[in-house]
């Protein structure tokens, strides 16, 4: 059986060769135009007057639009309806697009765009939390506030307490792969759109609304993407309504990429946050009531702000009990990019504002950061409830706990009591360089929070030779969903990998599809793929036992043959004496995730099937005089359920917790007092290279099947793994520590120079 | 202007190329050629790594910021090339397969490329090799994993063959793109045509076309002048040309200068050092530039030529203020001597990563000591003013004086006469005072045998 094989990426070959297709590559139609946009180059304000005539005299221009030009407002929201795809003349951010060029080359339409005359009548733009804050710049009606017990009583009554914050930085995606779409016009107004998205439906959705037709005459295809992490579930759809505005219009195919730069000003980022805190605990450091306050930078539209401000409230506890929990979360509007949804949805920033209190409790203390966490896990000894009946602040049951046992093997596998100690030893001795050592754990809750999003459906084809042609709504983006979901139907019916041919994802082959998002991937098309092979081989084992006259259930499937015990024929023969016999070949599954009920205003309920669990150290060093450091050590053991493939889960697991790891320490986007985005380029905005991961990097899977019924018993693997970034952070935090008595106090990303301040913080307390 | 080179194994002549037209624009669009993936288009993240050979061997190079007139007579390999002709696959791809090292694969062409020229040039320094890089997936360590079992594996034949092909065509020129040969022809050229962009390995020019979008009204390429390509051992010290590409700037200094020469090895990636000119990163006149700290600090000297007038100065007095440096018009670099001395430099480069990446502060220190007094002090910084600059107010205070703590805190105060620096993205002005001052404890833990560099430690 194919399931649980540790096989390379599908398309592995096409990769290392170059011939992998993205939007970009596909063969450009003949007269295609290329487009951009022209940017606001201001944060917040009006229009006072545009000249655009340079722009439409400039080389190979074939025109130009403004929103006036456009057939409709052509919204891009995926939510509120308040994304105009050109400014209406009023502007939100610095980076809108105001207008859009359409030319004869990707450059030329760049050049044009360079050619434009704005003036503006500029406000004071609300850009910081604090801004926004003060004139009452936010989304929903205020704050949403979700309660367990009475917080604020039992931190009072606590024998310890304390009060904290932490400055949480956005990250911008980086996919390697800029955002790009290319609409090429059909018959009779149709429009086939090749878009480079986590969410083709939204894409189909959003491109009939703009040209006013319906979702069926709109076709999107979607082969692959160069990177997505969140960025292009609802980033692409700008680029895809232009596209196909102007394809309409002119009748021409049309094509549109951004320069990395624009990528940069134009798209939405991990939202930046802000977490207050405060703790009552006991004399072990165990938790007895605990507030937070979480203020989210949410730029200037709706987007999905509020599911991720939500996911970030559903994980501020992360993996421990707190029998009093008091959350309140702001979602605040200000004029920037419109911060959008990235690996994790808001999950992280929560996640992390507990662990900084957990590390902030222990030194408090004066105790083991690792033992403080322990002792806190759901199901500890110490609590006087079994973790089965504990629940999480929003009242879900935590039925499976697997960190208090993966927890005691990572400190075994990775030795960590003696490193503990060697670090000790070194930070005694050594002058200049500290090193630090931090455990921390990750509890992701798996399924949309928006439950009606848990669906998805496939198409299998069985051809009469025996081939099979495998269609789900889920996207590839490098995480290996295509190749999990075919190992899935190549077990289903017994073939090797060799006889399926995995498909672009297509609007017009499966419908209504949600995006591939929430690391739900393969657990929702996993079992959409799984229960429309599971039709055909029925419908298959059912013909041949009427044929052979045995029962159906003698019918087997395996090795690419079909048998009842006594006779064996292969897949290939089955299928044709199928086909002979008129049976369908084709079938559709859908699947939806059962046991959800939740209730986002109350924050009551069970938002999640299932939670991943996960496990990191880190070691650290850092130079005292510069505030420099490298990773040297990370160890994670992480839950994967029995896993679909290994490789590609320890491959998401290696990826996910350099990419957090860059998260909190070099990715630092800084933006000037006048809105403007300071780090738009790789010159600028660093991601890991090659030398920033762990020298010694060890990652293994716990070995433990899903108690829920999820497709062969796996765990969603996406997003749980970059929350081990986390570990870093705290590494450096004890590094920093050492320096003296205060605590470090370390905001993030904790770049050299936010490091060197911690230093000289921590050495001047007396 | 005609450009003839090796594309894959194929030879290519392509007439009346437009100057400022980069490699992989003409690989993507006109050759059909999309294996080569645009990922910055300003030579940070590696997705455009092609493979360029000639005599001097082969190296990786990004594309995007790489003109069509640069590869004349060289030997160009696309990831489409590194498979043989029938199909079979490079022991890197190959490699990167099995050890599962692409997940979205738009990096990976890119890397399939850098590690192709690392295993040909036989270089096991994978960080190193890949530091230009960017993957967005994988953390890397499967990617290395990839390059470290490739290496067991022979250089395939069809990759060794560009060298012995390898063809040199006469240049055939028209309009205003002008290849001189030599400096002589280049000193006439530029005093007639002064307002001529110089274009040598354009890892700034090239930005100024894919970023700003500059038309280029004049270029004289500076890639055929193989006399400014020297490095020479002169009386006066090490006589490097304005055209010696960085990466062997970095094997000239390995073994006289240690921390200069691996603060090249971080300052830019493979495919950066082997474009970039020591000339153009002192002439273009950065504040940031990174070669001018360490080589102000070594004493060197700037050698300048108008037509047959050569002029000499410390390299220093050639930046006046920002943007303004001591060039006359139709003036250009030729070289730079370093005289030799004892190896007592430390260069400091401090930037939020550690590879490829801008100084926000580039600290040069050369401090002799005798008699455990300071006899001798050369201190240059980059990031703290608008021209790479000179610590005076420090160096004088040190000079003369004992060379322990109290050197610190003599020096304490000088440090605010010497320098007074901004604020921007890369750091804030007292993070970048402070961590200076830090610089001059470094060097005298350093002294006393203290370890200071995080990159020495091991887990």
């Amino acid at each position: 059986m194919s399931v649980a094989k540790p096989l390379p990426h599908d398309a592995a070959r096409l990769h290392v060769t170059g011939s992998a297709r993205y939007v970009d590559d596909i063969p450009t139609p003949a007269g295609c135009l290329h487009l951009a946009f022209g940017l606001a180059e201001i944060a917040s304000g009006t229009i006072a007057r545009i000249d655009l005539d340079q722009t439409r005299s400039a080389p190979g221009v074939v025109g130009v639009w403004c929103a006036k030009d456009l057939p409709t407002d052509c919204d891009c929201s995926p939510s509120a309806h308040d994304e105009p795809l050109l400014s209406d003349d009023s502007i939100h951010y610095l980076g809108q697009p105001v207008f859009l060029v359409a030319a004869t080359s990707h450059l030329a339409a760049r050049k044009a765009v360079a050619l434009a005359s704005i003036t503006y009548e500029e406000r004071k733009p609300i850009l910081s939390i604090d801004e926004a804050l003060e004139a009452g710049s936010h989304f929903e009606e205020g704050p949403r506030i979700w309660q367990k017990g009475d917080a604020e009583q039992a931190i009072q009554s606590a024998p310890h307490r304390l009060d904290g914050e932490i400055e949480i930085g956005g990250q911008e995606h980086f996919y390697l792969e800029g955002q790009a779409a290319l609409a090429v016009p059909q018959e009779g107004g149709d429009m086939l759109v090749h878009s480079s998205t986590q969410h083709p439906t939204e894409i189909q959705h959003k491109v009939a609304h703009a040209l006013d037709i319906p979702m069926h005459a709109v076709r999107v295809e979607t082969r692959r993407m160069g990177g997505g992490f969140g960025g292009k579930e609802s980033q692409g759809n700008a680029l895809a309504i232009a596209c196909a505005v102007v394809a309409l219009q002119t009748g021409k195919p049309a094509k549109m990429r951004y320069d990395r730069d624009d990528d940069f000003m134009v798209t939405g980022k991990r939202h930046d946050f802000r977490i207050h805190y405060s703790a009552g605990f006991d004399a072990k450091g165990r938790l007895q009531g605990l507030a937070f306050t979480q203020y989210a930078r949410c730029g200037w539209a709706q987007d999905l702000s509020l599911p991720v401000a939500d996911r970030a409230m559903l994980h501020a506890t992360n993996a421990y009990f707190v029998p009093n929990v008091r959350i309140e979360s702001h979602r605040l509007k200000t004029n920037t990019q419109s911060a959008t949804a990235f690996r994790g949805f808001g999950g992280p920033q929560g996640m992390l504002g507990m662990e900084r209190v957990m590390d902030h409790v222990a030194h408090h203390l004066d105790l083991d950061p690792t033992a403080v966490r322990q002792a806190n896990y759901f199901g500890s000894d110490q609590n006087a409830v079994p973790a089965a009946v504990q629940t999480t602040p929003y009242g879900q049951p935590v039925e499976e706990f697997a960190l208090g046992e993966m927890t005691k093997a990572l400190i075994e596998s990775s030795d960590f009591k003696a490193r503990q100690d060697a670090v000790r030893a070194w930070n005694e001795t050594q002058p200049v360089l500290k090193k630090g050592l931090a455990l921390t754990p990750v509890m992701f809750g798996i399924s949309f929070t928006l439950t009606h999003l848990n669906q998805a459906g496939a198409l299998v084809h069985v051809y009469q030779d025996g081939s099979i042609h495998l269609n789900h709504g889920g996207t590839e983006m490098g995480q290996g969903l295509f190749q999990k979901v075919a190992q899935v139907a190549a077990s289903r019916f017994g073939v090797g990998l060799e006889t399926i041919k995995i498909t672009a994802t297509d609007t017009a082959k499966v419908p209504n599809t949600s995006a591939t998002a929430a690391s739900s991937g393969s657990d929702l098309n996993g079992m959409a793929v799984l229960a429309a092979c599971d039709t055909i081989r029925n419908r298959m084992a059912d013909h041949l036992a009427q044929l052979w006259q045995v029962p159906s259930d003698k019918i087997a499937f395996g090795d690419t043959s079909v048998t009842d015990g006594n006779r064996t024929i292969s897949f290939a023969e089955a299928a044709k004496l199928c086909y002979e016999g008129r049976i369908s070949l084709s079938s559709t599954g859908f699947y939806r995730t059962p046991k959800l009920e939740w209730d986002r205003l109350r924050g009551q309920g069970r938002p999640f099937f299932y939670f991943a669990y996960g496990v990191s150290a880190s070691e650290v060093v850092v130079d005292t005089l510069s505030g420099e450091y490298r990773i040297l050590r990370a160890d994670i053991l992480h839950d994967c359920g029995a896993s679909l493939n290994p490789a590609l889960d320890i491959g998401q697991i290696e990826g996910g917790f350099v990419q957090g790891a860059g998260w909190l320490t070099t990715e630092e986007l800084v933006w000037d007092d006048k809105g403007r985005l300071r780090t738009h380029a790789p010159s600028t905005y660093k991601i890991p290279a090659c030398s920033d991961r762990p020298d010694v990097f060890n990652v293994a899977l716990w070995d433990g099947a899903n108690q829920e019924d999820t497709i062969y018993r796996s765990k969603a693997v996406g997003e749980p793994p970059f929350m081990h970034g986390i570990s870093v952070l705290m590494a450096l935090s004890d590094a920093v520590a050492s320096c003296g008595r205060g605590y470090p106090d370390l905001n993030a990303p904790a770049t050299p120079e936010r490091v060197l301040a911690a230093v000289r913080r921590v050495q001047n307390e007396l | 202007m005609d450009t003839t080179f090796l594309l894959n194994g194929e030879s290519v002549t392509l007439t009346g190329v437009e100057p400022t037209v980069t490699l992989l624009d003409w690989l993507r669009d006109v050759r059909g050629l999309t294996g080569t993936k645009e990922g910055c288009n300003e030579g940070d993240c590696g997705a455009c790594t092609v493979m360029v050979t000639d005599a001097r061997g082969a190296r990786a190079l990004n594309a995007c910021i790489l003109f069509l007139p640069q590869l004349h007579g060289k030997a160009v390999r696309t990831v489409e090339g590194m498979s043989s002709p029938d199909g079979t696959l490079h022991p890197v791809q190959e490699a990167m397969i099995e050890h599962h090292g692409s997940q979205c694969g738009f990096c990976t062409p890119g890397f399939v490329v850098s590690m192709a020229t690392a295993h040909v040039n036989r270089d096991q320094n994978h960080d190193d090799a890949l530091a230009g890089n960017l993957c967005r997936c994988t953390g890397y360590a499967p990617i290395v994993r990839a390059a470290q079992a490739a290496f067991e594996h022979d250089v395939p034949a069809w990759i060794k063959d560009d060298v012995a092909t390898l063809k040199t065509p006469a240049l055939s020129l028209s309009g205003p793109v002008h290849v001189p040969q030599s400096a002589d022809e280049l000193a006439d050229l530029y005093a007639r045509r002064p307002e001529a962009t110089l274009i040598a390995g354009a890892t700034d020019v090239g930005l100024w076309v894919t970023k700003q979008l500059r038309q280029l009204d004049e270029v004289i390429f500076l890639n055929q002048c193989q006399d400014m390509a020297q490095i020479e051992q002169t009386p006066d010290g090490l006589r490097i040309g304005a055209g010696v590409t960085m990466d062997r700037v970095l094997k000239a200094v390995q073994g006289k200068y240690t921390s200069y020469a691996e603060m090249i090895r971080r300052y830019g990636s493979a495919q950066v050092r082997a474009a970039a000119t020591i000339g153009g990163n002192i002439a273009n006149g950065s504040p940031i530039g990174d070669n001018p700290p360490p080589l102000i600090a070594l004493g060197a000297t700037l050698h300048l030529r108008y037509r047959e007038t050569r002029r000499e100065m410390p390299l220093e007095a050639f930046f006046i203020e920002y943007g303004k440096q001591d060039r006359h018009p139709g003036e250009f670099v030729e070289a730079v001597t370093i005289p030799d001395q004892p190896d007592r430099m430390q260069v400091y480069k401090l930037s939020k990563r550690f590879d490829q990446d801008i100084s926000a502060v580039c600290g040069a220190f050369n401090i002799a000591v005798e008699d455990g007094a300071v006899s001798q002090a050369r201190i240059a910084f980059g990031g703290m003013a608008g021209v790479p600059k000179r610590a005076e107010a420090v160096e004088a205070a040190l000079l003369g004086h004992p060379w322990t703590d109290d050197a610190l805190v003599r020096a304490w105060d000088a440090w605010e006469q010497d320098f007074a620096p901004l604020s921007d993205m890369r750091a804030s002005a007292e993070y970048r005072i402070f961590a200076a001052r830090n610089m001059l404890s470094r060097y005298l833990l350093n002294d006393l045998g203290a370890q200071t560099s995080v990159l020495e430690v091991q887990a």
